[in-house]
């Protein structure tokens, strides 16, 4: 216990302190995780003993990254990408390959060796490059894009290399890169075998598409988030389990059950749930790679790694270049894109492994090869500040590409469909729109989805689902929800999270309107006020008052009782209660003064105020000017 | 002079013309561009505030489509609830006296539907005459109406020649280069008589 405590506490304490030196420098989380892992290591040599069992955890990381992946997998927006994914994708990983395998063996290396090297050149860091471009705000420019469908296209193609491996390697040791009870069928004839493989894809298939949706909106009902955490990490770990026994890469398996899950109204809260795991886990993969590198052997060989890392990004970015131009990703966006994807990826860590696992490279050949790796990721916030002098120096010489990376038009968040929500979707989207919908009860998603609406189970207060709903670029926020302190508290993250964007927000009554407004809401709806003045209008007419009357009637009611809100929102103090705030209350008796007194039966400021424009004047005081001929037509 | 354009315009998604020449009319300088139908959608009109606009200016400018020979439901309303006994009217009521009113209009009908034997039986300027009296009433000189007829039916140059020379005519009347004797003479203008109405 004292042990795992102590490894516990280096690992998290060298997590945190390199992880934030290195995002303050700039350098981006994997670096720092990276860097942390080599102050375990090699620097302090504390890592030696617990390193072998964390690494086969921290493999989950992996696995997890790709089960994300899987659930952003949205199908319209792969089919939008088709071509770029397919052509673009494709084509760098093959020419990639082709180019660093043909200099493998130019530089003497085994064909299976250089075609590894290839493989392992070929993948850009999803991590990465993902963080950097959405932390820039640049995930949905034309550059994002295109880098987006690439490296979903290498994550793809990660599956068939992580099978080829094998085939080239011939026969090695056979040592999986294993989460143990991997070869339950290797005693099995193949075809039984790969009857049950193809059975365990069938299952994780449909146990997501029938299972997953009962279970989870059995645990969202029983209202336990710790429960709905613990059973997303079980869709992922079942996934892994089941995967391994059968032989199958569980990143492969997990991809699956993200795709699988990906239209699910869980999915946020899947993502949600998975990050943090992801991200912890991720770091200390990062972190075993750190602890892994000899400086004995980086001081041997820096001139080999230096001049690698070099080649290895010029080689990248001259494939990149000339198919971004091809496939019209041109100008800034090509250059963001070339720069951005040249270094080498995550994945690569893992083929690096399992190709030493496979006795295919010396340990010394994969340390190097993990240094170059190491520095062509710690190099990507250069080559990005690069692609921007780049782009700046374009812009100087000629504007001509000057819009080409704007990011898309923004979308619409309805955060709460109960009563008051349900309305304000019903009506968008007779208009036309659609609205992204949260709501934190899974039986309402569940009827709103009936009716074909993009609805998501969760609570629109934490603040990450909203970001998933994809806040950072909505043009409007529609607030809707009934707790008066979460609502103020979305608006107020809203806001600071975006600031451009429009605001609409329930208020509970006059306090919270203020509130709302402190917080930063454009518009501001009295969730009862509306339907109040309504009840009051029927209560005239059924009086016998004129309907048009009434109308008007209840048009100044509501011009004077708003104008008296904005008169007195320099008397709130949100703190006190209204009724304690001597400020306020006198405000509040001040309010349309006009409508008070009329109610108590002074009606004459009130009257005069709703018959305005439509008072006879005395007859006999009209004056036509004299001048006037009186039926003259011009 | 400072010109006040009061445009009423309730469909303007249908609008081919209209809201062409709103959007150039915003655009000249020293104008107060006010579309009626986007402040008062719910046709609760703010009555000091009109009447704080009226005084403010010098020319009153109409822009409205003639719905049923007759200004839109809005510019109505307006006229009813602004244009109070007191301020506008009646012995205490001289605040408008002296300014000029402008109504710029665009008809369905064509120039010879609008003719004592044309289809609606009258010259266009017959219809316009509530607000021509209302005018005078208030003390305030009516010039002749700045007419496009057969809106709808226009080819791409005609209406182009409408919509550019209507911020011609708003400059023209700020700076005071539009010719009013000769303009007063005429029953109704339109965009080809502006070159030799509009001074250099």
């Amino acid at each position: 216990m004292e042990g795992l405590a102590f490894y516990a506490l280096c690992y998290l304490a060298a997590a945190v302190l390199a992880v934030i030196v290195s995002q303050r420098i700039g350098l981006g989380s994997v670096v720092g995780y990276i860097a942390a892992g080599v102050l375990i290591g090699p620097v302090f040599q504390i890592s030696v003993a617990g390193s072998g069992y964390l690494e086969q955890f921290s493999e989950f990381g992996i696995i997890m990254m790709l089960f994300l992946i899987g659930l952003e997998i949205d199908p319209q927006m792969v089919w939008r990408l088709r071509d770029k994914l397919l052509g673009l994708g494709g084509l760098q990983v093959v020419a990639t390959i082709a180019a660093v395998t043909a200099a493998g063996i130019g530089l003497s290396f085994s064909w299976q060796q250089s075609l590894l090297f290839g493989f392992v050149a070929a993948l850009s860091s999803t991590a990465i490059v993902l963080q950097t471009l959405e932390e820039k705000g640049l995930l949905r420019s034309d550059g994002g894009q295109a880098s987006f469908a690439v490296l979903l296209f290498q994550d793809l193609a990660v599956i068939p290399m992580l099978a080829c491996i094998p085939l080239i390697a011939g026969s090695g040791h056979g040592a999986s890169s294993g989460h143990g009870g991997a070869a339950v069928l290797a005693d099995l004839p193949g075809w039984i075998s790969a009857i049950l493989t193809l059975a365990a894809v069938g299952v994780i298939v449909a146990a997501a598409h029938f299972l997953s949706r009962p279970v989870f909106r059995t645990i969202a009902l029983l209202g336990l988030r710790e429960v709905f955490t613990a059973a997303a990490l079980l869709v992922v770990v079942g996934i892994t389990v089941l995967m391994s026994a059968v032989g199958l890469s569980p990143a492969l398996g997990a991809f699956l059950g993200g795709v699988v899950l990906a239209n699910s109204e869980f999915k946020h809260e899947l993502q949600n749930d998975i990050e943090p795991f992801k991200g912890l886990l991720l770091g200390l993969f990062f972190m075993t790679i750190g602890a892994k590198i000899d400086p004995a052997i980086l001081l041997a060989n820096w001139l080999t790694v230096a001049a690698a890392t070099l080649g290895l990004i010029a080689i990248k970015a001259l494939v990149l270049l000339p198919l971004a131009w091809f496939f019209r990703v041109r100008g800034p966006a090509g250059w963001l894109f070339t720069l951005g994807l040249a270094q080498a990826g995550e994945f690569g860590f893992v083929l690096l492994t399992i190709g030493e696992d496979r006795e295919l490279l010396s340990s010394t050949t994969v340390s190097v090869s993990v240094l170059i790796i190491t520095f062509s990721m710690v190099l990507t916030p250069l080559l990005f500040a690069l692609s921007n002098r780049i782009v700046v120096m374009l812009e100087i010489r000629g504007p001509q590409h000057r819009d080409a990376d704007q990011p898309e038009e923004g979308t619409v968040i309805l955060a709460g469909v109960g009563r008051f929500g349900q309305i304000i979707n019903r009506m968008l989207l007779a208009d036309g729109y659609k609205p992204v919908v949260l709501d934190y009860r899974a039986d309402v998603v569940d009827n709103v989805r009936k009716f074909g609406v993009k609805s998501f189970f969760g609570d629109a207060g934490r603040p990450d689902l909203l970001e998933s709903a994809g806040l950072a670029h909505a043009t409007l926020l529609i607030v809707a929800i009934d707790d008066p302190d979460r609502a103020t508290e979305i608006v107020a993250y809203a806001r600071r999270s975006n600031p451009g964007i429009q605001i609409i927000a329930r208020a509970y009554d006059r306090l919270h309107h203020y509130k709302l407004a402190d917080a930063g809401a454009n518009h501001i709806v009295r969730e009862m006020f509306d339907g109040s003045v309504q009840a009051a209008g029927m209560a005239l007419e059924s009086l016998g008052m004129h309907p048009y009357e009434v109308q008007k009637r209840k048009t100044v009611f509501v011009e004077q009782d708003t104008a008296g809100l904005s008169r007195m929102a320099g008397l709130v103090d949100v703190d006190t209660p209204a009724a304690n705030n001597p400020d306020f209350v006198a405000g509040f008796n001040d309010i349309g003064k006009v409508i008070e007194n009329a109610m108590m039966g002074y009606r004459s400021g009130y009257e005069e105020m709703v018959a305005r424009g439509w008072n006879a004047p005395d007859a006999s005081s009209i004056h036509v000017p004299r001048s006037v001929e009186p039926d003259r037509p011009s | 002079m400072r010109i006040l354009v009061l445009f009423a315009h309730p469909a303007q998604r249908k609008s081919s013309i209209n809201t062409a020449m709103a959007a150039r009319a915003r655009a000249v300088d020293g104008v107060t561009f006010v579309d009626l139908y986007a402040e008062y959608p719910r046709f609760s009109i703010d009555v000091d505030r009109e009447q704080r606009r009226l005084i403010e200016h010098d020319v009153i400018v109409f822009q409205f489509p003639v719905f049923w020979y007759s200004t839109p439901a809005l510019l109505k309303q307006w006229q009813d609830l602004v244009l109070e006994y007191g301020f506008a009217y009646g012995p205490q009521g001289k605040k408008l006296a002296g300014k000029l009113t402008l109504a710029c209009i665009t008809t369905g009908g064509s120039r010879s539907d609008y003719a004592e034997d044309g289809g609606n039986r009258r010259v266009v300027e017959h219809f316009l005459y509530p607000l021509e009296q209302t005018a005078i009433l208030c003390g305030m000189e009516y010039l002749p109406p700045f007419v496009l007829y057969s809106a709808n039916h226009l080819d791409d140059a005609g209406a182009q020649h409408h919509i550019q020379s209507y911020p011609r005519l708003l400059t023209a009347l700020r700076e005071e280069r539009l010719d009013l004797s000769s303009v007063r003479l005429m029953p109704t203008f339109g965009s080809f008589d502006l070159t030799d109405l509009v001074r250099d």
